[in-house]
């Protein structure tokens, strides 16, 4: 069960800011959810290995050899703020 | 046998930049970012483009097996990247493409002087990753009003090379990271001198407490500074009753002190996860071929040395134990005495160079031949040649030049004769304190010669005749 | 609907101009909301350009729609999120430089659920698509867009993406052809990512002809996805009218439960069609069915938790007011994504978090590993599987939108296929109350060959694609 506490931990987790509403709405659809998933506790998954890819692929590369970079005017070109050439964040503190 | 009083157990963190590929780790970008303007080195991978997908640099994954065969480490079988989850400005994707469960190499280690003789550093495991970004405040992290990126940076390989807890003191730690840097300057994957090269984070605990992580600290000085620090102000703790615990601190370099970082953000939690948009690597297969094209080590050039040049253990250490001086010592030492090579390279020209924070490439090889042949030749004293390195290395010129120009030429031996002779009787003063046992004052005698020749003679043949006049009279 | 052959006759005859005007101005008058971006301008002058230099290539002077979630360089790109408010990539998707290249015009950007993330188009910031054979319907997601552009003549292709039936759930829902290739065949490089490992992007279009001459044309290699596969075939040569010897299994699984009695009758049907065809059939068993749907959610929203940790407005997308950094990232993200998004994020942000990623995870993982068993040894007997894309055909308007879980069943057919890999092609078989249904064929890894001939024979020997909604 999530409740209240572990809704705010993960949504800190998540930076998904929310409010006492969302908090409220989502309890319960996240719960019914996972009640459900509740239900792989019945396969018997003894001694199976996880899938981590669906093709048996390995060893794929690139070789290091350069391509051309975006300009610096197209890296900024979608950044809603930017300065000098760097890309402007909020404050850190 | 080291006692190690405290119990301190110190683990390092190293994250080395592997800035001599020409690419990125997992994009095109080229690396020769470092004099260029912000967010031109950047492509759609590396800028966390919506839709953008990493592949691994083959020559990535060559220089992390190399390395982790240098440290004696097993290259793995099976290895794998990992996804990082966590959130700063400089990670554009809001995770890491680190490794995690299946590292690329680990169960190795590396032999530094330790405080009771030869000591080895257990390494973990080394482990491929890629940099994040580069951040700009203004003024300092927790005053500035804003942030600035620069994504230059963001996708150079690393290595992250994790050591165990060996480590008995903070001089252990940087005997370390000297080491390790030899070492990967060997392996011809790394250009130490270039910013970011070198990261550490340290781990640390005495006996009775738990082991604080003490993390942005950028020079082995650094190190072992925070490292001291920290010792003390576990001491104190635990002296003072309270209790060590385990937490991430900041080393504030300016200060040399360590702050806790204690706050929510600490409270991580990775959600570790195999990277899905990069397959597996089988490559322990490749680990043969590259161990053959391993280069000499500095352990091992450090016996050839001695073995083949006849030199004292001392220098040969000394001289491998940074690669350039290594090349410019034996390309020396093969045309003229090896082992006076050895003094005026190691002892001399080290030092010099060390007080001027200049690196090796400040001076012409040709130059200490020449100044060696001079030597030989008895044209110059051993005080001219110190003065002569030292004026190439202010002003520059040639050494035939500057013998010339400061009038070094060795003077004869009557010349010494006659200034001696003369010294000794403008000085009765010094004359009568030496006889009465003031062995000092044969330095203000020998000083007079000096002065008399204008500093040509050889101070070692000066003393030798003041003191045969002085016996004999 | 007009096929890529009779359109590129009409485009010799008269002009490619012509054609995605004709186009264009279907979906100007459309009530659809098919479409989040109508690239008019660029597509008129790319037209213009293939009229006046003539193009070779498989697609010259073609419209073509393309989902939301594919990279256009130059033209916005926003996952029908908020999040991603006037992001304009200044990249090409792999499928979108193989489509400029075989000639193909862009006409637009169709509406999906946000980031992909729905099976009905009603998440989408920019309103829902509605069914072009019953608008008070959904089209199916999440590339209901593409389908219903497709299925209401306002494209004659789309590209679409299928995580867990997007594709194939909208083709259903709207009567179009809409395929699901093997994981590895078509490039993701450009596809915005919900869940890296089990999506594809796919082609839709009015006939299973028309959809192998699009897949022929975005399929291939690319060396800047890592789990791009080499060697894709020519799939148009699979069109053969004939499946004599075929061996189809049905799995039981995929008849049980809440499936709709028309669809069920109408799949038999088409099977006993093709078994008169000469194919043969078998029921077969694929014991782990009953635990994807749980498995897959589980491993989509861990995978997605963490693709959309990217979208901060730092580099791109909305900005919120300033504050410290951590606080305007939690504000941006509350600000820029959906319920059904958030909903996602957090679930996977749980699954994977300390003390309950063995639990969720791992364990999502280790299922994966028995269903793909499940396909691997049901193969061994058969060519292909049938089954039903959707257990019932297209929905109301806001009839599940209020239970996620609902809606999530109704994945329960589809996701399978995208936990083993495995292609999968959805075709109409039929329809309900006025409304098409979807069969899905579904072949072993890279024999998209097997199921476009099974699909093609059987479109030959019907005339269910050719029945058209409003």
């Amino acid at each position: 069960m999530i409740g209240k506490k572990d809704l705010e931990h993960i949504g800190w987790l998540a930076r998904l800011e929310l409010s006492e509403e969302d908090k409220e709405k989502y309890a319960p659809k996240l719960n019914s959810i996972l009640d459900y998933f509740g239900e792989i506790d019945k396969a018997d998954t003894e001694g199976v290995e996880p899938l981590y890819h669906v093709l048996p692929m390995s060893n794929v590369f690139r070789e290091d050899v350069p391509i051309k970079s975006l300009t610096q005017e197209e890296a900024l070109s979608n950044a809603p703020k930017n300065q000098d050439g760097f890309i402007k964040a909020p404050r850190m503190m | 046998m080291y006692e190690n009083p405290d119990g301190v157990m110190i683990g390092l963190e190293v994250h080395v930049q592997l800035n001599r590929l020409k690419t990125k780790v997992f994009c095109g970008c080229t690396t020769d970012y470092h004099s260029d303007p912000p967010n031109s080195h950047v492509c759609p991978v590396c800028l966390g483009l919506p839709g953008s997908l990493p592949v691994i640099n083959k020559k990535a994954v060559e220089a992390a097996i190399k390395v982790g065969l240098a440290l004696n480490c097993t290259v793995e079988e099976h290895t794998q990247f990992y996804r990082k989850n966590y959130y700063y400005p400089d990670l554009p994707k809001g995770f890491q493409i680190t490794q995690y469960d299946f590292p690329i190499s680990s169960g190795g280690y590396i032999t530094i002087e330790g405080e009771d003789g030869e000591h080895r550093v257990g390494i973990t495991r080394a482990h491929m990753e890629e940099d994040p970004g580069r951040l700009v405040h203004e003024g300092t992290i927790d005053k500035s009003k804003y942030t600035l990126i620069d994504y230059n940076r963001s996708g150079m390989a690393l290595l992250e090379v994790v050591s165990e807890p060996d480590m008995r003191s903070p001089k252990e730690a940087r005997r370390y990271l000297d080491k390790l840097r030899n070492i990967l300057e060997y392996l011809d994957i790394f250009d130490g001198d270039l910013e970011g090269a070198l990261r550490v984070d340290a781990n640390i605990s005495i006996k009775g407490g738990q082991r604080a992580e003490i993390k942005n600290i950028s020079s082995h000085k650094g190190a072992e500074r925070a490292l001291l620090f920290e010792i003390v102000r576990q001491k104190n703790v635990l002296r003072r009753g309270g209790v060590v615990v385990q937490e991430t601190r900041h080393f504030d370099e300016a200060r040399e002190i360590t702050l806790s970082m204690r706050s929510k953000e600490e409270a991580h939690d990775y959600r570790y996860f195999p990277e899905p948009d990069l397959v597996p690597l089988k490559i322990s297969g490749w680990a043969p071929a590259i161990k053959a094209t391993l280069p000499e080590l500095p352990d091992a050039r450090r016996l050839r040395f001695v073995e083949q040049y006849g030199i004292m253990d001392d220098h040969a250490k000394a001289l491998t134990s940074e690669l350039k001086f290594a090349i410019f010592y034996e390309d020396v030492a093969k045309k003229v005495d090896p082992k006076m090579a050895a003094v005026w390279v190691c002892d001399v020209l080290k030092g010099e160079l060390n007080y001027r924070n200049l690196t090796i490439e400040a001076f012409k090889k040709e130059h200490i031949l020449s100044v060696i042949d001079l030597l030989l030749n008895k044209k110059i004293t051993e005080d001219g040649a110190v003065d002569i390195i030292r004026t190439l290395l202010d002003k520059g010129g040639s050494p035939f030049e500057i013998v010339k120009e400061k009038g070094l030429l060795k003077v004869e031996g009557d010349i010494v004769s006659t200034a001696a002779e003369e010294a000794i009787k403008e000085n009765p003063r010094a004359v009568a304190d030496y006889r009465a046992g003031k062995e000092k004052a044969l330095n203000s005698l020998v000083g007079a010669v000096m002065k008399k020749t204008k500093g040509r003679a050889d101070a070692r043949t000066a003393r030798e005749m003041l003191l045969d006049r002085l016996d004999k009279s | 609907m007009a096929s890529i052959n009779e359109l590129t006759e009409r485009i010799h005859a008269d002009s490619s101009e012509e054609i995605v005007a004709e186009y264009l101005g279907k979906i100007t008058k459309s009530k659809l909301n098919a479409f989040i971006t109508v690239s008019k301008e660029s597509a008129l002058s790319q037209a213009q350009e293939i009229d006046a230099k003539g193009h070779d290539g498989p697609l010259a002077g073609i419209p073509i729609a393309i989902k939301d979630n594919i990279s256009t360089k130059g033209i916005r790109t926003t996952c029908a999120s908020r999040i991603l408010t006037g992001y304009i990539p200044p990249y090409d998707a792999h499928v979108i430089e193989k489509l400029k290249n075989a000639g193909a015009v862009i006409i637009g950007k169709t509406n999906m659920d946000e980031f992909a993330m729905g099976s009905s188009t009603e998440t989408s910031f920019y309103g829902p698509t509605l069914n072009p054979w019953d608008n008070t319907r959904v089209p199916g997601g999440s590339s209901g867009g593409s389908a219903a552009a497709v299925a209401g003549g306002e494209a004659p292709l789309s590209l679409g993406s299928d995580t867990g039936g997007s594709v194939r759930c909208p083709a259903s829902f709207c009567g179009v052809v809409g395929l699901k290739p093997t994981y590895g065949v078509i490039s993701r490089y450009g596809l915005i990512s919900y869940a890296n490992s089990l999506e594809q992007i796919g082609p839709f279009a009015s006939s299973v002809r028309d959809v192998a001459t699009l897949f022929d044309v975005i399929a291939g290699h690319d060396p800047r996805d890592s789990t791009s596969v080499k060697g894709a075939g020519n799939y148009s040569l699979a069109l053969e009218n004939d499946v004599k010897g075929l061996k189809i299994g049905i799995p039981e699984e995929y008849f049980g439960e809440g499936i709709d009695r028309n669809v069920e009758k109408s799949v038999r049907d088409a099977i006993n069609t093709l078994e008169e065809l000469g194919a043969t059939s078998t029921e077969v068993k694929m014991p782990h069915t009953k635990y994807a749907l749980s498995a897959y959610y589980i491993i989509a929203m861990s995978e997605a938790s963490s693709n959309l940790a990217r979208f901060d407005g730092m580099r791109y997308g909305l900005r919120t007011e300033d504050q410290d950094w951590h606080t305007t990232f939690s504000h941006v993200r509350a600000a820029g994504f959906g319920d059904e998004v958030k909903r996602r994020i957090l679930l996977g942000t749980y699954a994977l978090s300390a003390g309950y990623l063995d639990k969720y995870y791992l364990k999502a993982l280790k299922i994966r590993t028995l269903i793909k068993q499940d396909f691997e040894r049901t193969f061994k007997d058969v060519d292909v599987l049938i089954a039903p894309t959707m257990p019932y055909p297209a929905f109301k308007i806001g009839e599940k939108i209020d239970d996620p879980l609902s809606l999530y069943l109704a994945d329960v057919e589809t996701v399978p296929i995208n936990l083993a890999g495995v292609p999968s092609l959805s075709i109409p078989c039929g329809t309900s109350g006025g409304l098409p249904i979807g069969m899905q064929v579904i072949g072993k890894h890279f024999d998209e060959a097997a199921i476009l001939r099974t699909a093609y024979t059987f479109e030959e020997n019907t005339d269910f694609h050719k029945t058209e909604g409003s």
